[in-house]
């Protein structure tokens, strides 16, 4: 095709244009950011920029983690609360106004003879995230405490996390006892991690279940009740972890049922967590860091009930989730791997109560699953970072002969990129501009097809900590 | 060449000759070579909130802390092995941001990795034209340590009388001299001296843990502060007396020094309550 000469100038033109425009939004991204001074609870306390402790908020760096392991203690004299001003309260408020975009394919969607069809649903507007309301420090030196009343939209308040540890037990870091509901000693935390989406919000692989399964279990990723003993080294190098929980799946209230929730707080056993890792510097790239971890726990089939109401677990079935992970440094990218393996007892795989075996249908098995992610971070400055990853959880056993007729049934296959640019770190808060792709393909989960279901979201949003 | 070209020119010049010098600023320490321009990244990331963009202290959070933050633009420096006056060495540097401060909001930064910290010290050293025209002092001898015995700690507190070592440091090593209220460092910024009976037992001084520490501190002084140097004015075995004296000064310390204190019968200071259980 011949253009004329004015169109290929017009063109010409734009070329530049675009090129100016972006060497312009990449100078200022990459040189115009201020340093990073956020100050919220913590860096207020200490005076400390941020960037300190995060690679980029809230992704914990070297030295963040190293001061979390001491019980939010840098081991100066502004530890203990008494040095502190009266007019210091060590809380953060987190929020995130946003405008998103959730679109899933294959829904089932009634007619009006009755019927359904598959199409696709695609919703977006403004939004809010849920609201935390964090505050934690030291109550004396070596004792810290973290509480976090948490509530979404339209909710009541929860206690994602309340807690109160003993630091540095015998004068020994590797000593450390803390009660309470807590977050599982992850090295790769789905809690301080970079994505927010409705799809890339959550790391599948924390809270699969194999479809059907009855396990109450929420997965690694939730928040536990129980008493963990962790210890570290001087720079936190060398970590380890061992929590006894409740296998209620954190929901506290012994007296007090739930019966929405599979196990509720009506299981009354007993679940251990156990992580050990250990960090290595490697001249010139940064710390790597390798860890394997164990979660060992059971479940009720059953319940024994007061007027229909469960009271009491019973008939309780093993479930584990074991694997390895490693967080590899090189210099200002870093990119953390993790690996799982599930497995479920076959009661829970196939929700049928253990007193009950006759109703296991015929070729019932404990289902099991390998999974894993691959999550990359590349800090362009402490103001500016880009993340990508992309997940999977594939079955390798379904729980029965009927599932394993569609072997790929609950498999995820998913990927997020984004950004985060903290255009404001300055004192006492910090706000991040989130933008954020992600998209999840479930395999055989359309509901009239049994075909493979994909769900997306789009968010930018503002993410605020102050 | 026209004017114009030549004026351009010698701007360059001019701006390379002062720019390289700061960003080939290396600093050595065992086998680790640190480098400025990297450190300058990491500097930005963790110390910029109090030392400031221009390594002056004047960070963000300067004005709410106290001791302020240290100022490398003027190159005076509290923890040496260097004599008073002169600069400290690479390792100096590289230990005391390993270490941190007791007493202060400098905290330990021993979770980087070692290449971090040194590429931490190559570019403090930007900051001060000091480090173009001087070279780092010799470090002072440290003599082998003596056996602890009464003598030593008996002779060590006639010293700390006779230094005058109480005006500051009070009688019982509490930092509650009669000076005390009046001290001001270099920037007439108000310092309390250091306070023995408050240490716990790891005895962190400003400038280390250990006897050869608490030695080198009093024989190079602690720069910018009211702690001269002792060098010229005590021999080394009057100085580890002197050291071994000190540390009957603190009660929480489990050492050679208070276990023999105590058998002879001297009274030790008693142990400061910690803040908060005083009821």
């Amino acid at each position: 095709m011949q253009l004329r000469p004015g169109t290929q100038r017009n063109i010409g033109q734009f070329y530049k244009s675009f090129w100016i425009l972006t060497l312009f939004l990449a100078c200022f991204v990459s040189t115009a950011s201020q340093p990073g001074y956020a100050i919220p609870a913590f860096a207020r306390k200490y005076g400390l920029p941020c960037s300190a402790c995060h690679i980029g908020w809230p992704v914990l760096n070297n030295f963040g983690l190293q001061f979390k392991d001491n019980g939010y203690q840098l081991g100066n004299d502004k530890d203990s609360p008494i040095y502190q001003n009266n007019g210091y309260f060590p809380i953060t408020f987190r929020v995130t106004p946003q405008w998103h975009l959730e679109n899933t394919n294959k829904v089932a969607i009634d007619q009006p003879d009755g019927s359904q069809v598959e199409q696709g649903v695609t919703t977006h507007g403004f939004d809010l995230s849920g609201l935390d309301i964090w505050t934690a420090g030291t109550l004396s030196k070596n004792i810290s405490f973290q509480v976090l009343p948490s509530m979404g939209e339209g909710d009541s308040f929860h206690f994602e996390s309340a807690w109160v540890r003993f630091d540095n037990l015998l004068h020994s870091p590797w000593l450390n006892v803390k009660v309470g509901k807590f977050e599982l000693d992850n090295l790769l935390s789905e809690k301080r991690f970079l994505t927010l989406s409705g799809v890339g919000g959550a790391w599948f692989n924390y809270h699969f279940l194999p479809q059907g399964d009855g396990n109450g279990f929420g997965g690694i990723g939730d928040n536990q009740l129980g008493l963990e003993l962790a210890g570290h080294n001087a720079n936190s190098y060398t970590r380890y972890s061992i929590a006894l929980l409740s296998s209620v799946d954190g929901n506290p209230g012994l007296t007090t049922s739930f019966a929405q929730t599979p196990n509720g707080n009506t299981a009354r056993t007993y679940d251990v967590y156990v992580n050990v890792n250990q960090g290595f510097p490697v001249k010139g790239l940064g710390v790597q860091r390798i860890g394997a971890y164990a979660y060992v726990g059971q479940n009720p089939t059953y319940y024994l009930t007061s007027d229909g109401t469960p009271v009491k677990g019973q008939g309780n079935r093993s479930f584990s989730r074991v694997g390895a992970f490693g967080w590899w440094f090189f210099k200002d990218l870093d990119v953390e791997t993790f690996y799982m393996h599930g497995q479920d007892n076959v009661f829970l795989g196939n929700n049928v109560a253990a007193n009950d075996p006759g109703a296991l249908p015929p070729g019932a098995v404990g289902p099991t699953w390998n999974g894993g992610f691959v999550e990359a971070h590349y800090t362009v400055n402490p103001q500016f970072i880009l993340t990508g990853r992309y997940e999977l959880v594939h079955m390798s056993r379904q729980a029965n002969s009927n599932l394993a007729g569609t072997p790929n049934l609950g498999n995820v296959d998913s990927f997020t990129i984004g950004y985060r640019w903290y255009p404001i770190m300055l004192s006492r808060a910090g706000l991040a501009i989130h933008n954020e792709y992600s998209q999840s393909k479930m395999g055989n989960l359309a509901p009239l097809s049994g075909t493979d279901q994909t769900q997306r979201s789009l968010m930018i949003g503002f993410d605020f900590d102050y | 060449m026209s004017m114009v070209s030549k004026r351009y020119l010698s701007s360059i010049v001019l701006a390379l000759a002062v720019a390289i010098p700061s960003i080939a600023q290396e600093a050595h320490v065992g086998d680790l070579t640190g480098h400025a321009a990297t450190g300058k990244k990491l500097y930005r990331r963790y110390c910029v909130g109090c030392h400031g963009p221009l390594g002056d202290g004047n960070g963000d959070n300067a004005p709410w802390i106290d001791p302020k933050p240290r100022d490398f633009v003027g190159a005076t420096f509290k923890c040496r092995s260097t004599p008073t006056g002169t600069l400290p060495t690479d390792q100096d540097l590289f230990n005391a941001i390993s270490r941190g401060f007791t007493n202060s909001n400098m905290p330990h930064w021993d979770a980087l990795p070692a290449q971090n910290r040194i590429d931490l010290v190559a570019y403090i050293k930007t900051f001060s034209p000091r480090w173009q025209s001087e070279k780092a002092g010799d470090p002072i001898k440290v003599p082998a340590e003596p056996a602890v015995t009464e003598q030593s700690i008996t002779h060590g507190g006639e010293l700390f009388q006779k230094m005058e070592c109480w005006k500051c440091h009070g009688q019982q090593g509490r930092g509650d001299g009669p000076s005390a209220p009046t001290l001001t460092d270099s920037k007439d910024q108000p310092i309390r001296p250091y306070n023995f009976a408050d240490a716990g037992n790891d005895s962190r001084f400003k400038c280390g843990t250990t006897n050869e520490d608490l030695y080198r501190i009093f024989m190079t002084g602690v720069d910018g502060t009211p702690m001269p140097s002792f060098a010229d004015v005590i021999q080394p075995n009057d100085a580890w007396d002197l050291v071994h004296y000190l540390r009957t000064l603190q009660p929480h310390r489990r050492g050679p020094e208070t276990a023999l204190s105590k058998k002879s019968g001297a009274k030790a200071p008693s142990p400061a309550k910690p803040p908060g259980t005083g009821y």
